[in-house]
């Protein structure tokens, strides 16, 4: 081998040198961008730019209330998802972490719909709320399945909601499933040995040892649920009236359909801002709750 | 003991799960019978079978999504995408774990920072970006772009699972003569194959389902995917459920053959990387 192809800097480039390379292209220097258009009144097509200071900031806070009625929106359908997702996913889980004689194919069954993208589920369900329950609602006249789902602003919130539990729920009990299955046997004994309750050995002995699972789904049931897209599209178009627009929904419409192009980068940058101070607090609230074994 | 545990409790309880389960399962079987219908049958008689297996549906459905230009696209981003990903990830993990300059202990955490960035915070100016680099309409295009958005992670997971790979094993290749790019090629990257195939099963799922990117880059209609060719159907066929459902199907069933054919890895690649992440 030639000594110059072995030498550390030439290393270094094969390495680490491509990844350094799209990184670069692809997350760095469209994030830096992003915060200079940002201060810009960039249109999408002119290549003449003007500097504008903070006038989309002013004009986001001030004189858009779409950007505040999709953020109010996104914020109330996280915390929906992210606490009834984790409530039905841990509960699978901790049902199917006991010897039942199904379980291995209830799993299967529970992570299906996690295999399949946004898009397709948005359509799927479409079909769902506008077809089968008005015929399920015909069939059996309970009221649940005649109200007109995607119609209303409350309905079509709880329609979004329905759907990302039914497709985020099996992807938590997995993680929820691999945190049980840590929880040592011999602790569980002692438990019920000592006359603890079901309830009790619940909260005070699985929960605090399942904590790092617990970490886990909760960002990532948080990060889905806060950059939902694909489903608002298919499903619900942002409708009605524009009630379940996502934030990535508005951010999208102002660039790429209204083409103010710079509005739209500094609500993206608000969006990352945002997204990112709140990974931060719910990862270190969790981390700290957690215990050693 | 376990026979003796599982009791008339355990019995109901299961009876409740496999209800659940049920329930879990309803959309698919609307989607999958209605399919089958006529428009006249699919309104009238909703939730009931179809009263025989009519495929013209399917076959309508397969020429408007022009369903095998889309299948090669979606098979050909996904795969390539995957090889590059695992290429250029593990060999940059490797060595900013083994060569642990001041450069590279500032690099990894630099790689890492990018896995809480929004798609949605880069992907404007990344079209201006991609127009600079010429790379709109194109599958190598695309590819690039998974690349750039998915390194992150897999160099994470990488670098947390080669921690456990004892250095022993690469000091006896030196002494035999092998050069740092043998020693990585034929005695580490095999090493890594668990976490391999994790990277696999957890980046093809994100982009095979992904619809954002392939709408921002791919425009022309021969490089849609089946997200978007699904996409572009319900825009010109609006509530033709007939057609619209049959389509879905056709959509649905590579990704879940995809999973059923490799569900041990798929599960434990999403453990693997959720206790890594």
């Amino acid at each position: 081998m030639r000594r110059w192809l072995t030498s550390q800097t030439m290393q270094q480039s094969v390495f680490v040198g491509p990844a350094l390379l799209v990184y670069a292209a692809i997350m760095v220097l469209p994030l830096l961008l992003g915060i200079y258009y940002s201060f810009s009144d960039w249109n999408g097509v002119s290549s003449h730019i003007d500097w504008v200071g903070l006038k989309n900031y002013k004009t986001i806070f001030t004189d858009d209330p779409g950007f505040g009625r999709s953020f109010w929106f996104t914020a109330r359908f996280t915390v929906s998802v992210v606490i009834i997702s984790n409530a039905i996913g841990f509960a699978i889980a901790y049902v199917l972490s006991k010897p039942l004689k199904t379980r291995n194919m209830l799993r299967t069954v529970f992570f299906m719909p996690n295999v399949l993208g946004g898009l397709l589920l948005g359509f799927i369900w479409q079909f769902i709320f506008t077809r089968s329950f008005s015929a399920i609602g015909q069939a059996t006249d309970i009221g649940f399945f005649n109200l007109s789902w995607l119609g209303t602003e409350a309905t079509a919130f709880w329609a979004l909601v329905i759907v990302s539990v039914w497709q985020g729920a099996g992807y938590l009990m997995v993680i929820y499933i691999a945190g049980l299955t840590n929880v040592p046997s011999d602790m569980l004994e002692a438990a019920s040995i000592d006359g603890a309750t079901g309830m009790q050995t619940l909260r005070h002995i699985v929960l605090p040892l399942i904590m790092p699972a617990v970490t886990i789904c909760l960002f990532l049931s948080i990060s889905w649920a806060f950059k939902s897209f694909d489903l608002n599209f298919s499903l619900t178009q942002g409708g009605p009236y524009k009630s379940t627009e996502s934030v990535a929904m508005n951010i999208y419409y102002e660039a790429f359909k209204s083409n103010r192009y710079g509005l739209g980068t500094a609500k993206a940058v608000i969006f990352f801002v945002v997204v990112t101070v709140i990974t931060m607090i719910q990862l270190s609230m969790t981390k700290k709750k957690e215990v050693e074994m | 003991m376990k026979e003796r545990t599982y009791g008339m409790k355990w019995f109901s309880v299961e009876i409740v799960v496999l209800l659940l389960a049920l329930l879990f399962l309803a959309p698919f079987y609307f989607v999958l019978a209605n399919s089958f219908k006529g428009f006249a049958e699919l309104l009238s008689d909703t939730s009931g079978l179809p009263k025989s297996l009519d495929w013209s549906n399917y076959e309508r459905a397969w020429e408007v999504l022009n369903f095998p230009r889309a299948l090669r696209n979606s098979l050909l981003i996904t795969v390539f995408s995957d090889l590059c990903i695992i290429v250029v990830s593990s060999m940059a993990a490797y060595r900013l774990l083994r060569h642990p300059t001041r450069i590279n202990r500032l690099l990894f955490p630099l790689f890492v920072a990018a896995m809480v960035v929004p798609f949605q915070a880069v992907m404007i100016p990344l079209v201006k970006v991609g127009n600079w680099l010429h790379i709109l309409n194109s599958i190598p295009g695309i590819i690039l772009c998974y690349t750039g958005l998915g390194a992150s992670f897999s160099i994470f997971l990488y670098h947390g699972f080669m921690k456990s790979i004892p250095l022993e094993v690469e000091e006896a290749a030196v002494m035999d003569g092998c050069n740092p790019y043998g020693i990585f090629w034929r005695i580490v990257f095999p090493l890594l194959k668990p976490m391999t195939v994790t990277v696999i099963v957890l980046q093809s799922l994100w982009m095979w389902n992904d619809f954002l990117l392939p709408l921002l880059i791919l425009q022309k209609p021969e490089l849609q995917t089946i997200q978007l060719a699904t996409n572009s159907l319900f825009g010109q066929y609006l509530k033709q459920w007939d057609l619209a459902l049959a389509a879905l199907v056709m959509g649905i069933v590579p990704i879940l053959a995809f999973f059923l054919a490799l569900q041990k890895h798929v599960i434990q690649g999403i453990t693997a990387g959720a206790v890594k992440g």
